[in-house]
């Protein structure tokens, strides 16, 4: 009886922190978003971050990007071929792409790529009493170092998100065309009739901004409430990692729901 | 209390405790303008704490902290950061931003504060460096710093808004004897040159000793003594003779309180 009470006293003491921490985050998020307006009269800054965040992620984007694209271009076509549609490959690699792995996987990379960096950033800098520092200088960290990182986060998702899918159309094309034989003019042209801008695109876009706030808002959270020493730190970056892309993942099906359910 | 405006900063009444432990307990504190006044007591006192309190920080349990006349824990929050742009502090490790170089640092606040031109901000910045000796080490980042000369470089930042006072958390801490003696004079010529008021936390009881104008001694949430170096070494206080002189045992006990010693031996069941 002993143990049960017990068990239902950690759940109900989890449950609570979990709600605690889910508040602070959304104060946080509050304190971040009054900070962005400033922002725009500071724009160095925020393009400080977007090189750190952006630019600097590129890289495994691009890589990551041809090998998924290649991977769909050999798959689509084993099993279009069967079915002697192997003319299709170009609408199947783009769909995927813009729909679904473009936003799903580039948000995942750039959990493990941009958010723990951010998280251990601003973890160090709240350790190593910079953030304490700034209070007392009168200048506030969260419109200082929070909200442009967060913004950057903001607009340099979607940007690589669709880095992403082209790259990913050219590592399809270049395995279905290049390597197995599909026709180039039906490679792209299919595509060109098949892929709408609203329903795919777009909906793509709005995906990857979803993602965007979702892994910097906890990114920039998780360092900003770690517990100021190497452990918690640590700790911090791992759950940015983890929670950040459940979160992508939980929310893709929703948005998936709501977008593609029913016509 | 003499005139009032002649007492920059004040507590009245101020409680604090972190969890169940009650860390300040009814104290009540004045500093003079443009003294040097120290706060010392055994690690865990709570020492840093009180400045966290009078930088607007921490808000305490109960009580007040006045600063040059503004309560300052019933400030809005824009007011809050008005009054801190008067005042310095000093972190125990320098917290300079590591992702910018000495130069930067000590820019940093007049950057975000001013809208002076680069031109003139660079003259201000190097005339701190130069009063803390370190003009020729702009281009250096943090950490190609030592400590002493990143506490150095964290003083000209505290100084670069031309404060009315600057807090010390642990100036002294893990110095060798030539940086210590070098900020133990600027901490002095500083306040002397400047007209600030200094607030110093420390256990380095011969530096702080040294340069302090009012000493308070703190030890379980209380003000245990006060008064002048002088003062303190021949008070009748038992505490301040203990703390002054580093003696292991007398009224801070060398043992965590425990239970009877033989008891604890001869009955003891679990660990």
């Amino acid at each position: 009886m002993k143990s049960v009470m017990d068990s239902l006293q950690s759940l109900g003491h989890k449950g609570s922190g979990f709600f605690e921490r889910l508040g602070r985050a959304s104060i946080l998020f509050y304190h971040i978003l009054a900070g962005v307006p400033g922002l725009f009269l500071r724009y160095p800054l925020m393009i400080q971050q977007i090189y750190s965040v952006g630019v600097l992620s590129l890289l495994i984007i691009v890589v990551s990007g041809l090998f998924v694209g290649m991977v769909l271009g050999l798959q689509g076509y084993n099993t279009l071929v069967d079915f002697g549609a192997e003319e299709s490959l170009g609408v199947v690699v783009a769909l995927s792409l813009v729909r679904e792995l473009g936003p799903v996987v580039t948000a995942l990379l750039f959990a493990g790529r941009a958010g723990s960096a951010l998280t251990a950033e601003i973890g160090l800098m709240k350790a190593t009493e910079q953030l304490s520092a700034m209070e007392m200088m009168a200048i506030d960290p969260i419109r200082r170092v929070l909200a442009p990182r967060f913004l950057a986060g903001f607009f340099s998702m979607p940007l690589l998100a669709a880095i992403f899918s082209a790259v990913g159309v050219i590592g399809g094309y270049i395995v279905g065309v290049g390597l197995l034989g599909v026709d180039d003019g039906a490679y792209w042209s299919q595509m060109q009739a098949k892929v709408d801008l609203h329903e795919d695109i777009y909906n793509g876009v709005i995906k990857s901004i979803a993602f965007g706030v979702i892994v910097t808002w906890i990114a920039v959270f998780e360092g900003y409430d770690a517990v100021p020493t190497s452990e918690g730190v640590s700790r911090a970056t791992t759950r940015t990692v983890v929670h950040s892309s459940l979160a992508v993942l939980g929310t893709d099906f929703i948005l998936t729901a709501l977008m593609f359910g029913e016509h | 209390m003499s005139n009032s405006s002649d007492i920059l900063v004040s507590t009245r009444g101020l409680s604090f405790s972190r969890g169940s432990r009650q860390i300040f307990d009814d104290i009540d504190i004045d500093i003079k303008r443009g003294s040097v006044t120290a706060f010392m007591g055994p690690s865990g006192t709570g020492k840093t704490t009180l400045l966290r309190l009078i930088g607007g920080q921490l808000r305490p349990d109960s009580g007040k902290v006045l600063v040059d006349g503004e309560e300052v824990h019933a400030l809005k929050r824009a007011q809050l950061y008005q009054l801190r742009k008067r005042m310095g502090m000093l972190f125990q490790n320098g917290a300079l931003l590591t992702d910018m170089n000495v130069y930067d640092n000590v820019a940093f606040p007049l950057r975000e504060h001013t809208d002076l031109p680069e031109r003139l901000i660079r003259d201000l910045v190097l005339m701190k460096l130069h009063a803390v000796g370190l003009r020729g080490a702009r281009k250096l980042m943090p950490s190609e710093l030592s400590g002493g000369m990143a506490r150095r470089v964290a003083l000209a930042r505290a100084i670069a808004l031309d404060p009315m006072m600057i807090m010390y958390d642990e100036p002294f801490t893990g110095q060798d004897p030539i940086s210590m003696g070098v900020l133990v004079n600027l901490i002095r010529l500083l306040n002397d040159a400047l007209g600030l008021t200094s607030i110093i936390v420390s256990h380095d009881i011969a530096e702080t000793a040294a340069i302090a104008d009012d000493i308070y001694l703190l030890s379980g949430g209380k003000v245990v003594a006060h008064g002048s170096a002088d003062e303190l070494k021949q008070s009748g206080s038992e505490w301040a003779k203990q703390f002054i002189e580093g003696l292991p045992d007398g009224p801070v006990p060398f043992h965590y309180p425990a239970e009877d010693y033989a008891h604890d031996l001869l009955n003891g069941g679990a660990a």
